[in-house]
């Protein structure tokens, strides 16, 4: 809980525990935690969350409607070393981190014994029944940066976890889908295919801050 | 009967629950916290959450060590039959070009000779059987190829400071003369520096020879490229660095950039010597 009610008001879209900050005389999006990848960490604990490391980072950054309201239950899929899910686990509930590569998985160990409510799994994402006895049904939030081929039937087998009024947050890279094809015509392809599973709320390019990647904030049809 | 993770395990012990997150499986996900408590799992949900926490750091850790200690093995069968592949291929090369000279007029020799006969259209029922084998042994050299980008591209996951410093290969080579990274990460640095010298090894320990200076690590730029004179010293520093390469991989798998940087520094010494020498 913060007691800093003047950052709290000029932050009102931002999610309980997640704070615009100074670092080094810059605003910046931050939570409060263990550091994790030698970001700025202020005297009061907070640590700058560095949007162009992390694409929810870049969605929030950017003023996306993401939903997040803190304490929330969260399934995130590709965790990789626990950059962005380290920031997420400082403000959400139970946070489940997915991730199937073991060498960024060590990594993801030691931040997760840091936080009491981090849980990592070394599964993969495209195989949710092999997770499905661990993570609990109705999740609030979907978090996706998988960056790997076939994004959206990953999005949409994942669909199962998630509460009917939950959402899907979800970074797609274009070049993990066709290194070829031009950006937005992946983008179109992607959005087809979540398009049986999800209802479409918001797009928005994250290139400020992560060169063809799009954005998506969802919920389940 | 559920499929919960935590059905049959046992609540006091994190490792029996751990086993279960790694193997189990559910059709579908359920309320699996209200459920734990209602089953006496738990106590609460707070409860609940701890013990989750515990079965999944323990599971994932454990799952991690596994898959790499599995890597490991893989690459350094590769790296045998990558040299399998390379010894048989020359060996079938000189067959076939020795046979293909009594056949054609021209013959380029060694693998270009192969690959070149391997091209050709046979006339003669000979001829197809020399033809014939000589796409055998260009079919080896291809695979030798798959297997070096297997390698390369696996080298750097397995043993990132290790694939760095010797480059995928001998790194690969070093952990199968060891007999894996584990072993590897536990030998002294004197034995790195030797391993694959073994033949000249034995004969220094029965008194026929000097010792060795270095084994497959002869391979490497900062050994080979090395004067002569200062090649002792050479080897004995990449051994250094590759040891504790090859333990912080094992150990820890961080990438250290300081280590690279510190035996680049060493080497730089090590041959401004030499420059001094040749100055004075
Ligand atoms: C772009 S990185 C994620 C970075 C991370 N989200 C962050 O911001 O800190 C993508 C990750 O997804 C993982 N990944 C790709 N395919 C996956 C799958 N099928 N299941 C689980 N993880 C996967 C990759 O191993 C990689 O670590």
């Amino acid at each position: 809980m913060s007691d800093d009610s003047s950052a709290a008001d000029a932050d009102a879209d931002l999610p309980e525990g997640v704070e615009r900050r100074p670092f080094g005389g810059r605003e910046r999006l931050s939570t409060r935690g263990a550091q994790v990848y030698g970001e700025p960490v202020d005297s009061d604990g907070w640590r700058a969350w560095d949007a162009g490391r992390s694409k929810l980072g870049a969605m929030l950054e950017l003023g996306m409607d993401t939903g997040l309201v803190g304490g929330e239950s969260v399934l995130y899929l590709g965790a990789a070393s626990g950059t962005t899910v380290s920031h997420v686990a400082d403000f959400a509930g139970p946070t489940y981190a997915v991730e199937f590569a073991p060498r960024p998985v060590r990594d993801l160990l030691g931040v997760a014994e840091d936080r009491d409510n981090l849980f990592p799994l070394l599964k993969d994402a495209r195989d949710p029944e092999s997770y499905a006895h661990v993570v609990e049904s109705g999740i609030d939030c979907l978090v996706m940066d998988v960056a790997t081929r076939g994004q959206a039937t990953v999005a949409v087998r994942n669909r199962q976890f998630l509460a009917d009024d939950g959402r899907l947050l979800m970074a797609v890279k274009a070049r993990s889908e066709d290194v070829t094809a031009e950006p937005d015509d992946v983008f179109d392809d992607v959005l087809a295919e979540l398009d049986s599973a999800y209802e479409l709320l918001e797009t928005a390019r994250l290139d400020r801050f992560h060169a063809d990647h799009l954005g998506i904030v969802a919920r389940p049809k | 009967m559920t499929d919960a993770w935590f059905a049959g395990a046992d609540p006091d012990d994190p490792e029996s629950g751990a086993t279960r997150v790694r193997t189990g499986r559910a059709p579908a996900p359920a309320d699996w916290p209200a459920e734990a408590v209602d089953a006496g799992f738990a106590a609460d949900e707070t409860d609940y959450y701890a013990k989750l926490r515990s079965a999944t750091l323990a599971a994932a850790s454990e799952a991690v060590a596994e898959r790499e200690r599995a890597d490991d093995v893989q690459l350094a069968h590769a790296v045998r039959a990558m040299d399998d592949a390379e010894r048989t291929a020359n060996e079938l090369a000189e067959r076939v070009v020795e046979w293909a000279g009594t056949l054609y007029e021209e013959v380029p020799r060694g693998l270009d000779g192969v690959r070149d006969i391997a091209e050709r259209d046979p006339k003669t029922a000979a001829e197809e059987r020399v033809v014939s084998y000589a796409t055998r042994a260009v079919d080896l050299l291809d695979e030798r190829d798959d297997l070096r980008a297997f390698i390369e591209e696996r080298a750097p996951t397995t043993a990132p400071n290790l694939a760095e410093m010797a480059g995928p290969v001998l790194a690969a080579r070093l952990i199968a003369l060891a007999g894996g990274l584990e072993s590897l990460a536990k030998k002294p640095s004197g034995t790195v520096q030797v391993l694959g010298a073994e033949d000249a090894l034995f004969a220094h320990l029965k008194g026929r020879a000097t010792s060795p200076k270095h084994g497959v690590i002869f391979t490497h730029e900062y050994v080979r490229g090395t004067r002569p004179g200062d090649r002792g010293s050479a080897a004995r520093a990449l051994a250094g660095k590759l040891s504790i390469a090859a333990r912080v991989d094992h150990y820890s798998g961080d990438y250290r950039p300081d280590l690279h940087a510190e035996l680049a520094d060493r080497m730089e010494t090590i041959r401004a010597r030499a420059d001094e020498e040749a100055d004075e």
